[in-house]
């Protein structure tokens, strides 16, 4: 397969950095106001790109699109038919996907600050900048497009030194994407790697499966995208995903006091102990470190470097969950495995392994594939940053809301984010557990009649697991919807529309 | 053992009354698709002997696709499928379903183009129940009762666990499963608990099956190598040539589907659709669904099918003189997840049947790519499914792999012996 190269300038900065040095960030939710103002933006919209620069940037503006924003942009329709099923109907456009994303009861969309059934916005506009300088940039931007876009929420942003709220450190462990494009994704994939094609992050390149997934492909009569480039897989067309993604954003609203004071309760109010039952219900210490052993062996796409020791790992070395219980966090989000269990070395293991004969185990076969269901996260929390100390004590009055904005890349919304999401975290079923579903997003709601999801287990070294029952949700999700990250000749191609 | 069973009756409906069959089967549901055990038309949950039932209309979306090979569109009767699956045999299981559901089975089929008024509905059910082409059975010989037993045997212990815990912790394996052996006795002893003893299998059964394994090996052994010189001089140039059609499918279909869809763990699927025309075809998929029902029925017996875990039931049909094929699955997670499984796990046996279905996604040898290209194959699969009316599932949320541990807990504390190291294993499982 020839090596594809992608062109880092069309392609936004968010795809390659997360811009954690501009530690200051807001999430602007907006709605069109007057089309052609909108339109001239796009045309010129400072958007920075995923090129390497000299020097590193003090602010960055990444823009993207709703399905009804692209729609009132005046995108032909023949485009907006190109774009998949579910970033036509929204995360919140349907109650099926609802009852699979586990959005139901306090998550249900109608319940939503953002992103239900009327407050679905038309553009998200991410502004990043070094500290001190945000207010002035937003303001730079928001006078800029005028009456293009009217404001429905600010989402702002808080810098917890790289914790999440509940005080892990977060952001750990991110796939490393195939730049060069040397990655044949359709041999089976023996070894667990790190390294994910290219087109499961960005449209127009082959995915995982050595397929180019589903995206909008118009006409090359059109006068107006000559500058479009062709469709690799069918070059009479042009490609307007190229170089694009899909942005999945949720507001998830984090119950700190609620998580620490269960942990507490749990624990007879013992430090340590809370601090192990957390860290058990995460999969990785407080801070970071996995619960399973470092792999001695190097996994391809993660470094060597002392850093890289928290992500260098897999849980093939932890087959009963003694370590980090099956059930916890980041086992669940990602799974680490491989195409069949027991790394078949040559073909008559292989073959065996095929046709299912390989392991009667109990946990053998029980989970899909990682590398099809992998995403790349781009979250920023929000809210002030509150101690497992101060959680415990009593809280005041009017307690501010903290959480985090979630937002992540794939190419393919369902078989990556949705599948995480409906498979492995929300699933009361993973990986032959029962009874429980994800520690810290689970929304505890029974299944069939009347059994409880509220538990979390941790089996221990030979004995009787240990059953923590009665986990309150922790997390509601309080605003959502998919967008679409365009390539920079795409965004371009939105300015000349209608002219 | 007590082996299950399947119910598979289709007959053809009057088009004009569609719209009043389906009023009267949705009296059935609570939600959509999703059928009250308890409904007076037809009250599933009555039937202790019953898994899994569906009422389908089999409105086939894909009938122009015959176009692609330039042949004209063939009209077909629309049908209405009515499909269980149950333990036991089939005369005992129409005999219960007659005397429970009777008068409102008789209120369905009355729709039914050559149901009699007064007709005897036993005899009647029996005459249009369709042989089944290939059927799998996630466990073969594991009751409805016995989920249910062993389910009830599973919380009991989690709850005497759970109080137990101090006392508990850190005791060896076998201690703990002594405990837990001597609590369950008393349990059972007290009438608390019930785990009824696998009925044995009767000399009938026993002597069907073995000249089922024997006789079924040797036509699949003398038909292998003709089927073979098809495939290599039939099947594989046609292969180079048939058209694949997979458009994304038409939004408000998916939606109508979608609907019916996650409500808890366990979904149903249906997808039907034409074979590919000419005889080579029709008898390859004969061939491998002969080859699939004994592979079904003898080797993938135990929780299994290939590596896929999560199929509880499924079956092919076939229809109008093999012109057609009806597929019907009960699978644990969503669509999505289980095309991904057979994407992943199984394209291989995908590909072997459904290839010789119209517009299926080009393979080669009839095993290879396939199902491997994911985007069109999901298409095609979710353009041939068809909406299920009224769909039963008598233990749901359950998958079947936990059903799987259940039987193994109970097998591991009915055992008389367990060394220290499976006496561990076996305490993971609680």
């Amino acid at each position: 397969m020839p090596a594809t190269s992608i062109d880092p300038k069309d392609v936004q900065g968010l795809v390659r950095f997360g811009y954690v040095k501009l530690t200051e960030a807001c999430y602007l939710l907006l709605r069109i106001g007057d089309a052609a103002a909108a339109r001239a933006w796009c045309a010129k919209a400072p958007v920075a790109t995923a090129e390497i620069q000299g020097q590193p940037p003090e602010v960055a503006l990444q823009v993207a699109f709703t399905w009804d924003g692209l729609r009132k942009l005046g995108l032909p329709s023949e485009a907006l038919a190109g774009f998949s099923a579910e970033f036509q109907s929204g995360m919140a456009g349907d109650e099926n996907r609802s009852r699979r994303l586990g959005d139901v009861g306090p998550s249900a969309p109608d319940n939503w600050l953002w992103g239900g059934p009327l407050s679905t916005p038309d553009v998200l506009v991410m502004l990043f900048a070094k500290p001190g300088k945000l207010a002035q940039w937003r303001a730079e931007q928001e006078g800029g497009w005028g009456a293009a876009f009217e404001l429905m929420h600010c989402l702002d942003t808080s810098d917890l030194g790289g914790h999440e709220p509940f005080g892990f450190t977060d952001g750990i462990s991110q796939p490393e994407i195939d730049w060069a494009g040397t990655r044949n994704g359709n041999g089976d994939q023996i070894t667990y790697t790190n390294v994910v094609a290219a087109g499961e992050f960005l449209l127009g390149y082959r995915n995982e499966y050595g397929k180019y997934t589903d995206r909008p492909l118009i006409d090359s009569a059109d006068p107006g995208i000559a500058d479009l480039l062709p469709a690799e897989d069918v070059p009479a067309k042009k490609d307007l995903g190229r170089n694009g993604t899909f942005v999945v954003m949720r507001t998830l609203e984090q119950d700190v006091r609620g998580f620490w004071r269960f942990v507490d309760s749990q624990s007879d109010s013992d430090s340590g102990a809370r601090r192990q039952l957390a860290e058990s219900m995460v999969g990785r210490t407080i801070e970071g470190q996995p619960l399973v052993q470092t792999s001695t062996v190097p996994i391809e796409g993660i470094g060597a470097a002392p850093a890289d020791d928290l992500n260098r790992f897999t849980f093939d070395q932890d087959p009963a969950g003694t370590r980090c219980p099956f059930g916890a966090h980041i086992r669940r989000a990602n799974p680490r495995n491989t195409d069949y269990p027991g790394q078949p070395s040559w073909w008559l293991p292989l073959l065996w392994s095929k046709l299912g004969f390989a392991s009667k185990g109990f946990r053998t076969d029980i989970m899909a594939s990682t590398r099809f269901h992998r995403i790349l996260r781009r979250g920023r929390e929000y809210g002030e940053g509150l101690t497992p100390e101060a959680a415990i004590q009593g809280s005041p009055g009017k307690d501010e809301k903290r959480g985090l904005h979630f937002l992540c890349l794939n190419a393919n919304i369902v078989r990556q984010f949705e599948f995480v999401q409906n498979a492995w975290l929300m699933s009361t079923k993973f990986d032959g557990l029962t009874e429980e579903s994800d520690p810290l997003l689970g929304n505890r709601t029974p299944v069939g009649d009347g059994l409880p999801t509220d538990r979390f287990s941790i089996p221990r070294e030979g004995g009787v697991r240990r059953c923590v029952a009665g986990l309150p949700q922790f997390i509601t999700v309080s605003g959502g919807a998919y967008f679409f990250l365009p390539g920079i000749r795409a965004l371009r191609y939105f300015g000349r529309l209608g002219s | 053992m007590t082996s299950q069973s399947g119910l598979t009756v289709i007959v053809p409906i009057d088009r004009k009354r569609v719209r009043d069959l389906k009023a009267l089967l949705s009296t059935m549901n609570i939600a959509p698709g999703q059928a009250n055990p308890a409904n007076s038309l037809v009250p599933f949950g009555r039937l202790e002997n019953l898994h899994f039932a569906r009422f389908v209309i089999l409105d086939d979306q894909t009938l122009d696709d015959i176009r692609l090979y330039g042949l004209p569109r063939q009209e077909f009767p629309l049908y209405l499928a009515f499909v269980c699956d149950f333990d036991g045999d089939r005369a005992a299981f129409l005999t219960d379903l007659v005397q429970c559901c009777g008068p409102g089975l008789r209120s369905v089929f009355s729709f039914c183009e050559d149901f009699p008024n007064g007709a005897d509905l036993l005899q009647w059910l029996q005459d249009h129940d369709l042989p089944i082409a290939a059927n799998y059975v996630n466990w073969r010989g594991r009751t409805v009762k016995q989920v249910r037993e062993e389910a009830r045997l599973r919380q009991t212990i989690g709850d005497y666990l759970r109080s137990n815990a101090r006392a508990l912790e850190g005791q060896p394996a076998g201690l703990v499963r002594t405990e837990v052996r001597k609590f369950v006795e008393g349990q059972i002893a007290a009438g608390r608990l019930t785990l009824t003893p696998p009925a044995s299998t009767p000399w009938g059964a026993k002597i069907s099956n073995l000249v089922h394994l024997t006789g079924g090996f040797v036509l699949i052994a003398l038909l292998a190598p003709l089927v073979g010189l098809l495939v290599i001089f039939r099947i594989r140039p046609m292969e180079k040539t048939d058209p694949e059609y997979a458009p994304v499918p038409d939004p408000a279909q998916a939606r109508q589907l979608a609907v019916l869809e996650d409500y808890q763990i366990t979904n149903q699927f249906n997808a039907m659709g034409a074979v590919k025309p000419g005889l080579a075809r029709r008898w390859v998929v004969s061939y491998v669904l002969l080859a699939i029902d004994w592979t079904a029925r003898h080797i993938y017996t135990q929780g299994r099918l290939a590596r896929v875990r999560t199929i509880h039931f499924a079956r092919w049909v076939f229809l109008d003189g093999k012109k057609r094929i009806l597929f019907c699955s009960n699978y644990d997670g969503s669509l999505d997840s289980y095309m991904d499984d057979f994407i992943d796990k199984v394209s291989f046996g995908l590909n072997v049947v459904f290839s010789n279905g119209i517009a299926y996604p080009a393979t080669r040898w009839l095993v290879v790519d396939g199902a491997k290209d994911e985007q069109k194959f999901k298409y095609c699969l979710r353009r041939h499914e068809l909406p299920t009316e009224v769909w039963y599932d008598a233990n749901p949320a359950m998958t079947a792999v936990e059903m799987e541990r259940n039987s193994r807990i109970r097998e591991g504390l009915e055992a008389a012996t367990l060394s220290e190291d499976q006496a561990r294993e076996w305490v993971q499982l609680l």
